[in-house]
């Protein structure tokens, strides 16, 4: 089998899953469903190592393949082919996809055991994955945008997945009308780039559009500012982040499955695929890397004073993914998956910890309410700390490599890019002391009753309610189960986090500054012909960063630690001392109400003045009320006539006949 | 004979039906006077069939009379359904479709 061949398993193994639990729900019995689900993305990702095995055989210029399953739409001189783009991003990008996504099936199986949507969930899950899968590998814009409109849908369904939660719902609505805006400027995009490179196809496109555009063309800094557009929506990147945090409302794997793996990651495949645009349009790259700048150290910052766990770690996501898009703007391609790779392993590992805590709590969500669990959960302590380890770049771990990559990269690039990378750092410092803020809130302290309920043996219950108003909840329709589940109970949930705790604190390994090089090698041939591709940063300035990053690392983590165990309290003075701007971090700098102002209330002013002026007077009183009032006074007669007399009905007919009659008579003679 | 005859006999019935139904009230024999005007109408069409020497009016005055039984059964078959409901047999009391 060639390595297209494998490409399409990638995208059967999901949709065959999803169309299991979907027809099967009603017959499929206790935990099968999750088992369907998982096997089938175990497959994919074995297919994934089918495609990869393949193309290594091949010679390093012919790993780029096409293939077409039938044509989509042939019309007006465009031929749009069900296609498939086989190459090494997009090999990579399926092996991070469905081998993270595996294992938060795996964990689900157990996390999701007490829910009555068993396997609605886990066909929500599949059908996810598929349309990632899909996004990753489409060979053209067409595919791509389908893929890209599929991962919105599924992310509406899975975040309101409990969907008796009201603000979940809201979550939903929020999550999909952000990705929608981003739909729209992809699909302008596509439009503006067909138009001048007569190609939907990726590969063709890229030639054409070096000779369809002179550097930093106005057309073709417009397009990539479009594609910018839905690559933010996606990732939740500035001005475009806000549905992210609310997401938290969906149940904690699907936190984990679209806020480190997967969805919010396309964003940075979408920069790295059109690289050879963006190397075209200089401008449109400078402000991506200024925005993933902007929001790394905007998220850093508001994750310093969010009380909920799960928002805690959704914001570092965003700042994370925040190094993503720097790296990929400033060409740090490499780099810039890499830390693609090393963030889906900790993020997962990360949620999964805290889906852990949280089942320990019985559903409580704010850290202010937790303490204490080192002892009575060791194996979740554990993992957690390495996740926040790899996050807080801690030396040796994987994040320590991959973030200090993209910052050695921006540097390089000189110039303004100084900034960047300096608020990049400081954003770094900010990333360890909020990464151990979590590890000693939660882990050590004084033990909360949860916690000395645990280490009696028995887990916690509380009556459920919504995390987030506090609303009493109704779990006998299983929305959320009434069960609870913890790492150290549910063996499926440890056969998940085991493996992301040893790839998070190793898969760093893969790629050390002069040792090895093993994802930049891989994807060289994507990437080679990137016009940055000779100006990698030297090894003395990338083994300086990893000093300075390590350094700043470990100072975090000291601070966290003199913060919150050696003397606790001081937190709290400095709250008060600084109440504006923790006011204005708690706020999330005032996103939300901004959109509200600008957007929310004047389209709600005009909806009302809608609703009562136009509608009521002008619609019903004047077009609609007009038009019946001239009818009904134009059939006035007609009514007249109609007296409901059988005889009078009777008469009329027989004067009509007559009167027939007669004209006959007349005409004829 | 002259076919003048048979035509004004035929107007003849043909009216005296027409006006039982415009002025009797009873739908019993309003029925009836449809009858007679179906009959009226029947009897031109043999007069007329029979001076052009053809049977294409003797197979219309068949079908018209085909028609009038069907006619009658649905009818008859509406008045019993009045009377096993308790309303007044008469036309003028049932006047709901009045516009």
């Amino acid at each position: 089998m060639s390595a297209t061949d494998y490409g399409w398993l990638v995208l059967a193994f999901p949709l065959v899953g999803m169309l299991i639990n979907s027809f099967g729900w009603r017959v499929l019995p206790g935990r099968l469903p999750g088992w369907i689900a998982s096997a089938a993305i175990g497959l994919a990702f074995l297919a994934a190592i089918g495609a990869l095995v393949q193309m290594q055989d091949l010679p390093a210029d012919q790993r780029s393949l096409v293939d077409s399953a039938w044509t989509y739409a042939a019309t007006a001189g465009v031929r749009i082919d069900m296609a498939i783009l086989v190459d090494p991003l997009s090999v990579f990008m399926c092996l991070v996809v469905s081998g993270v996504s595996f294992l938060i099936h795996i964990y689900s199986v157990a996390y999701m055991g007490g829910d009555r949507g068993y396997a609605r969930y886990f066909a929500y899950l599949n059908y996810f994955v598929f349309s990632m899968l899909l996004l990753v590998l489409a060979a053209n814009f067409v595919i791509l945008i389908i893929g890209w409109a599929f991962v919105g849908a599924a992310s509406y369904l899975l975040i309101s997945f409990w969907y008796r939660r009201g603000t979940a719902t809201y979550a939903g609505i929020k999550a999909f009308v952000m990705n929608v805006i981003g739909d729209v400027g992809l699909v302008i995009a596509a439009f503006l780039l067909l138009n001048e490179t007569e190609t939907l196809n990726f590969g063709p496109m890229f030639d054409a559009a070096g000779e369809a555009f002179p550097t930093d063309d106005g057309t073709l800094v417009a397009a990539c500012l479009l594609i910018l557009v839905g690559a933010f929506a996606k990732s939740a990147q500035l001005p475009l982040h806000t549905w992210l945090p609310d997401a938290m409302e969906g149940p904690t794997p699907v936190s984990a499955l679209i806020h480190a793996a997967t969805m919010v990651t396309a964003g940075v495949y979408l920069i790295a695929r059109m690289h050879p645009l963006f190397e075209l349009a200089p401008t449109a790259a400078d402000i991506s890397a200024i925005i993933g700048a902007l929001t790394l150290f905007f998220a850093a910052t508001v994750a310093l004073v969010v009380t909920d766990l799960k928002r805690i770690i959704a914001y570092s996501t965003i700042s994370q993914i925040g190094y993503m898009v720097l790296g990929v703007s400033v060409a740090a391609y490499g780099a810039g998956l890499f830390h693609l790779m090393t963030h889906a392993f900790f993020k997962a590992l990360l949620f999964m910890g805290a889906g852990s805590v949280i089942g320990a709590m019985a559903g409580i969500q704010d850290v202010d309410r937790m303490g204490g669990f080192r002892r009575a959960m060791p194996f979740t302590f554990v993992t957690f700390t390495v996740g926040a380890l790899a996050l807080a770049a801690f030396p040796i771990t994987s994040g320590f490599f991959s973030k200090d990559e993209i910052l050695a990269f921006t540097i390089n690039r000189g110039g303004g890019f100084w900034v960047l990378a300096i608020a990049g750092y400081i954003a770094a410092a900010l990333t360890a002391f909020y990464a151990f803020r979590m590890v000693f809130r939660v882990f050590y302290g004084e033990p909360v009753p949860e916690a000395r309920e645990l280490e009696e043996g028995h887990l916690a219950h509380h009556d459920p309610a919504n995390p987030m108003t506090g609303e009493a909840e109704d779990t006998d329709v299983g929305f959320p189960g009434p069960g609870h589940y913890i790492a150290e109970r549910s063996w499926p949930m440890k056969a998940a986090m085991g493996p992301l705790a040893l790839l998070a604190l190793l898969a760093g390994l893969v790629q050390i500054p002069g040792v090895s090089d093993v994802i930049e090698n891989f994807l060289e041939p994507t990437f080679e012909d990137s016009r940055f591709h000779d100006t990698a940063p030297t090894e003395g300035s990338e083994l300086f960063g990893l000093g300075a990053g390590g350094l700043i690392s470990i100072g975090a983590i000291a601070v966290a630690f003199t913060l919150y165990l050696r003397r606790p309290g001081t937190t709290d003075r400095l709250r008060e001392r600084f109440a504006a701007v923790h006011t204005f971090l708690a706020h999330k700098w005032y996103f939300d109400e901004l959109y509200d102002a600008v957007f929310v209330r004047p389209a709600a002013t005009a909806g009302s003045f809608g609703r009562r002026v136009v509608e009521t007077d002008f619609v019903q009183g004047f077009v609609v009320g007009g038009a019946t009032g001239i009818v009904r006074a134009g059939t006035s007669f007609a009514r007249a006539i109609q007296t409901g007399y059988l005889r009078a009905y009777a008469l009329l007919l027989l004067l009509g006949l007559a009167g027939l009659a007669l004209y006959f008579l007349i005409a004829s003679s | 004979m002259d076919i003048v005859w048979f035509v004004v006999l035929s107007a003849f019935i043909f009216c005296i039906g027409a006006a039982g139904v415009i002025v009797r009230r009873d739908p019993l024999v309003i029925l009836l006077c449809l009858e007679l005007m179906l009959n009226g109408g029947n009897l031109a069409l043999i007069a007329f069939a029979r001076m052009h020497g053809s049977e294409a009016g003797q197979v219309f005055a068949l079908i018209v009379m085909v028609i009038a039984a069907c006619e009658v059964v649905i009818g008859l078959g509406l008045i019993v359904a009045m009377y096993r409901n308790r309303l007044r047999i008469d036309v003028d009391e049932m006047t709901e479709l009045r516009g």
